[in-house]
């Protein structure tokens, strides 16, 4: 564990910054969970919950799969591989980020000053405040229902296949996390708003889950061009899948996840720097 | 009469939260047609699903994103309040108070619902009904048997609530059984999947119980697939749930009111 003696070796620059950030992010990460723990019945309790509200939207794809064999060409292997993986990403950066849509509560009441006066980046403060274990619970369902399917699928999985589902499992938390950071930002400006950013984080999660031959084009074209969820696990599964991709897009953009993760962190970045730089903080 | 008044009052404060309103009506609208395309898909593999035509299924869908917040289906609706009042004492209070707790409740809730009803309600099915085909009844008497129906539901899920939140005297902490009420609600109230697509014995069951009151039953009579008989069976059905749960309710706070120990001076 990083100690305070270390401080000093960190290079300067936005290293220390980022590096300074990490720390103060484990800190808090630290804190909330030992907190959490010293309630562990009603701990185990959410985690529970949370596990069980997100079984429930699988049941309900069982239900229809009860009276159906493909929806929309896609067997239920094939949609529950879909939606695991877009599932493990949405609750890693729910885990990590998540807590980021409590931001509008705290520029309404003015507790984020109190954020701004401590000696650490807001970022992470606000990033880590009231860090919820609980979360693990969607983590583990997500991951159960990928480990299913991966046996169910007819899909040779070779060391190439396997890295690639590791990848979009990054590249997707890191799209999802851009869009909690990007939605937080907007409440800078939009208070009581944080509801939009549940359309595009848990309403993209519902979106990823179904094969993308369910939804209208224009649809599919926003998700791939405009807030590109569709890399979080469209593209890179549609062709583990060997299906085609229903905008017939070259080959290679099967392969830009990286790229666009990149891009969009790149983008919250700014739009956080931008929210931060002008908040007035309340009252007169 | 102060019921009146308190409804109002309820009505009147929803009303303000004017960006969380559009932030809702957004979200909703987006939910809406994620799930009416995969009605869509759904409907083409097997037409007539539990009895529902495609127009009827997304009519269905957009009816649930319009009550989402008026009905609660997900739970809240500002009964975490009460919850809140509970467990801090505060509700030694409204116990003192020449109104009777349980009618204050419901009055707000009513005031609350009937807000987000018109500021959550129309929008989306206005949206939906542009860019979908739905089925949506041309006269005025189904309309008013439609809100008879909302309401009766919306009392059905205020009756449910209000035991969750009356457990606080019991439980002190009473988020854990909040949110298994939510999700029995998301689950049982055909907010994921109308309860007519549930399979077998399971779907026959399912709609006997409570939260079917709530979304399933003014969802059908939107939709014209009750009517005449089946359409009074509903009505009563909403009703007897509605009654039986705010009698069960008048008796746990009876209950509750007689071990309440207010701590302190």
């Amino acid at each position: 564990m990083a100690d305070h003696d270390r401080w000093p070796a960190v290079r300067e620059g936005w290293r220390t910054a980022a590096a300074q950030g990490l720390y103060a992010y484990g800190l808090i990460v630290r804190m909330w969970v030992r907190s959490t723990l010293a309630y562990r019945a009603s701990f185990v309790m959410m985690a529970v919950g949370n596990f069980a509200a997100c079984a429930l939207d699988f049941v309900a794809i069982l239900l229809m799969f009860s009276q159906i064999d493909a929806l929309g060409g896609f067997t239920l292997p094939e949609v529950a591989f879909l939606y695991g993986t877009s599932g493990l990403s949405l609750g890693l950066a729910d885990l990590l980020l998540g807590s980021m849509d409590r931001l509008g509560r705290r520029v309404r009441d003015g507790t984020l000053d109190v954020l701004l006066l401590r000696p650490a980046p807001v970022f992470a403060q606000v990033a880590a405040d009231r860090f919820a274990l609980r979360r693990l619970g969607r983590i583990s369902q997500a991951l159960l229902v990928l480990g299913w399917s991966v046996t169910r699928l007819d899909v040779d999985w070779t060391a190439g296949r396997l890295l690639l589902v590791v990848l979009m499992t990054v590249c997707g938390t890191a799209i999802f996390g851009a869009v909690f950071t990007t939605g937080a930002a907007f409440q800078f400006w939009a208070q009581d708003a944080a509801e939009v950013q549940n359309s595009f984080t848990y309403g993209g999660n519902a979106l990823l889950q179904y094969p993308p031959t369910v939804f209208a084009k224009d649809l599919v074209r926003g998700v791939t061009f405009v807030v590109p969820l569709a890399f979080v696990n469209w593209l890179p599964a549609l062709r583990l899948l060997g299906r085609p991709d229903p905008l017939g897009l070259p080959g290679w953009v099967d392969f830009l996840g990286p790229a666009v993760a990149a891009l969009m962190c790149a983008g919250a970045a700014l739009a956080w720097r931008y929210g931060l730089r002008g908040y007035r903080s309340t009252g007169s | 009469m102060w019921c009146v008044a308190v409804a109002a009052g309820s009505f009147r404060r929803y009303a303000t939260y004017r960006v969380a309103t559009a932030a809702g009506v957004f979200t909703n609208t987006v939910f809406g047609f994620i799930v009416a395309y995969t009605f869509v898909a759904l409907w083409a593999e097997r037409p007539h699903l539990g009895g529902y035509g495609q127009a009827q299924a997304l009519t269905f869908v957009w009816t649930a994103q319009a009550l989402l917040a008026a009905a609660a289906l997900m739970g809240g609706g500002g009964l975490e309040e009460l919850q809140e009042r509970i467990r801090t004492g505060d509700v030694a209070v409204d116990l003192y108070r020449p109104a009777d707790l349980q009618l204050w409740w419901l009055a707000a809730d009513l005031g609350r619902a009937g807000m987000q009803l018109i500021g959550r309600g129309v929008v989306p099915m206005a949206v939906g009904a542009l860019v979908f085909p739905l089925a949506l009844p041309g006269d005025v008497l189904t309309w008013g048997w439609f809100l008879l129906s909302v309401l009766l539901g919306i009392v059905v899920s205020f009756g449910l609530r209000y035991l969750v939140a009356l457990a606080s005297f019991w439980l002190l902490d009473g988020s854990g059984l909040s949110m298994i009420s939510g999700l029995a609600c998301l689950f049982f109230s055909g907010m994921l999947l109308p309860l007519r697509v549930f399979p077998g014995g399971f779907g026959e069951v399912v709609q006997l119980l409570p939260w079917a009151a709530i979304l399933q039953v003014p969802a059908d009579v939107l939709i014209g697939v009750r009517t005449g008989g089946a359409l009074l069976r509903g009505l009563v059905f909403q009703a007897a749930w509605g009654a039986a749960l705010l009698a069960l309710g008048r008796l746990v706070q009876s209950a509750a009111t007689r071990r309440v120990v207010v701590h302190g001076g």
